[in-house]
């Protein structure tokens, strides 16, 4: 039973890291992380009142009909919202100068509802109170690592303190929004490597299969339930489970399947795998499809 | 394991390869490289140097970390660092040109999929990148070498001059009216980046690409075509406006680049007007001095869109009913 609870803390650290596995929370994220110091702020807050209303919503999650549990959660969370900017306001005055409209717009982090509804409302309280640090603790450490990262190439300080400052220029679109999505994709990644180094599965992707309304749609997805990634680069780079989740390894996939545009296209598929031949066949015709209308363009 | 081994048409080879272009391109643009090294002095050629170099090292390199087959003889990351330079000022700090060829090189090609799979010119993207990091630098223009009377006065104080500061055309028209003349324009004896100034080689290397089919003209026409019309219905003087900044580079060399330009002459036409327009907008009501980099890179964006609306039908192809 210890050792339960202690996984559902830990996990919200690296595992379902709320940012870097679940991505959720991108906002605050990405706009507040331009120091190390905001993101502490940040963190610090959305952790106090995830903890206020995990722990209220697990006290109220027999109360609270089903149909009206989502309102009845912003309400809870909003609550605990106003007292947070209160606090804040009252006390560390820097911190809501700094945050500013993100501080109030924390009832609608993701991450505080994902938690409520995917975790308090069927969890008693104390797994609750344990989920709500872990997923704190690894909210803030994200957003601390991401400040501190921008900060130290964007102004050449970190907290405050400069470390590089006068020796070597700043690059200042570091802490401008570009450089905000350029360090938060490449932490994505990393983590995504660790998780997979680790021997842990990453979390499962809302892949075409697993998708709600796969039921209606026409398109060839793989069968619900199971994880697969698109084979070709799985076969090829002989790592096994790896599910793709980000843009950049998708596109590197799509490198490994069209090297420098060879008219040959080369595909190793796993044996009796319909589905990897059908989407090969599919890619291929595409790719025919192209040609033909940069041929007929020609003309 | 089974192999599956499809080959698609065309079947028949032309003979044209990506390392051909790419030495067209190179011996195209070396002309304006040499003549912005002349104009502004030693110190440029090493920032071409640096840019070239970085950029040949980081396509390496990042091939070979995502273990994928070295390519780095197709030539396409030099002319990625040639045109970078060019687009630099001449007294770029060179850590800060090498820091823009890794950005164009490894966050904006090789992230991406590398050759072909780019979804902005590298270039182009570098030096945005540069501009919005190193604002001072990257603004820092020198006047063209013994180009002016005022060199020689300010010596009579015993200082030995390095370089003379000064505005480029676009940024004196900005404040208070150009003063540059025609053939200056013409000739490159004006500030501004290492390869931007001297229209008349950046000309002849657009004609040399043209005539060895590498580019079409439509895209560079349609584009100086839109800040020309637009610039006269402003009321200001076209020639001087075209001839300044990076429009005639940009124009010719980067809104043409294959992989983000619009594959059929009706996109292009759609493409080149929109660079000229978004130009024109930056230039004329905005407050930056030049529009043409975020011009190429917003309609590299569009590109995939404009590729779709204008993509050919195909013989004997019937609508949706």
């Amino acid at each position: 039973m210890a050792d339960n609870h202690l996984s559902t803390f830990t996990k919200g650290i690296v595992k379902e890291n709320p940012v870097l596995r679940l991505v959720l929370g991108t906002c605050p994220t990405l706009a507040v992380t331009t120091a190390a110091f905001n993101g502490v702020g940040m963190g610090v807050a959305a952790t106090l009142v995830l903890l206020g209303s995990n722990v209220v919503i697990s006290l109220l999650r027999k109360v609270i009909p089903d149909k009206v549990r989502i309102p009845a959660f912003i309400t809870i969370i909003a609550a605990f919202v106003t007292i947070i900017q209160m606090l804040v306001k009252a006390f560390a005055p820097a911190i809501d100068k700094s945050l500013g409209i993100f501080l109030p717009l924390i009832v609608v982090n993701c991450i505080i509802l994902a938690r409520a509804e995917m975790f308090a409302s069927k969890n008693s309280v104390l797994p609750s109170i344990l989920d709500a640090l872990g997923m704190g603790v690894g909210f803030t450490a994200a957003l601390t690592l991401m400040g501190m990262i921008r900060e130290l190439i964007g102004t050449g300080c970190v907290f405050g303190l400069p470390i590089t400052a006068g020796a070597i220029e700043p690059m200042l679109i570091f802490i401008l929004p570009p450089g905000g999505f350029f360090v938060f994709g490449i932490l994505v990644v990393l983590s995504n490597k660790i998780a997979v180094k680790m021997g842990k599965k990453p979390v499962k992707s809302l892949g075409c299969g697993n998708c709600q309304g796969c039921k209606g749609c026409d398109a060839e997805g793989y069968p619900a339930g199971e994880e697969t990634a698109p084979a070709t680069s799985e076969s090829k780079s002989g790592a096994t489970g790896v599910n793709i989740t980000t843009n950049q390894e998708v596109a590197a996939a799509e490198g490994e399947l069209f090297p420098n545009d060879k008219a040959i296209t080369e595909i190793a598929a796993p044996e009796g795998d319909a589905v990897v031949k059908a989407q090969a066949k599919e890619a291929v015709d595409t790719a025919t499809e192209l040609k033909k209308g940069e041929v007929s363009d020609d003309k | 394991m089974e192999k599956l081994l499809v080959s698609h048409s065309p079947h028949i080879n032309h003979g044209d390869t990506t390392r051909g272009i790419m030495l067209d391109v190179i011996i195209a643009l070396l002309p304006a490289t040499v003549a912005g090294c002349v104009i502004f002095g030693l110190y440029s050629a090493l920032v071409v140097l640096t840019c070239v170099v970085t950029a040949v090292l980081a396509e390496f390199v990042s091939r070979k970390v995502m273990k994928r087959p070295s390519n780095i003889g197709d030539l396409s990351a030099v002319v990625t660092g040639l045109l970078l330079a060019l687009n630099l000022p001449p007294k770029l700090p060179l850590w800060m040109a090498a820091i823009g060829s890794i950005a164009a090189i490894v966050v904006v090609k090789q992230m991406f999929g590398g050759i072909g799979h780019n979804f902005a010119n590298p270039a182009i993207t570098a030096r945005l990148v540069l501009l919005v990091s190193f604002p001072t630098a990257m603004t820092t223009w020198v006047a063209p070498l013994g180009s002016s009377g005022e060199v020689t006065s300010s010596a009579t104080t015993g200082e030995v001059i390095d370089v003379l500061t000064s505005a480029t055309p676009l940024s004196n028209t900005a404040l208070e009216g150009g003063y540059y003349s025609y053939t200056q324009l013409f000739f490159g004896q004006i500030p501004g980046c290492i390869g931007e100034t001297c229209a008349l080689l950046l000309l002849a290397g657009g004609i040399y690409l043209v005539v060895r089919r590498v580019i079409t003209p439509t895209t560079p026409l349609c584009f100086i075509g839109t800040v020309a019309l637009c610039y006269l219905i402003a009321g200001e003087d076209p020639l001087y406006m075209i001839l300044s900044g990076g429009l005639m580079l940009g124009a010719i060399y980067m809104a043409t680049d294959y992989v983000t330009s619009p594959t059929n002459w009706r996109g292009q036409i759609i493409f080149g007007v929109g660079c000229g327009l978004i130009t024109f907008v930056i230039r004329y009501f905005g407050y930056l001095p030049e529009g043409v980099s975020y011009a190429i890179l917003l309609m590299n964006i569009l590109t995939p869109y404009i590729n779709r609306l204008t993509a050919p039908k195909p013989f004997g192809w019937e609508g949706k009913k």
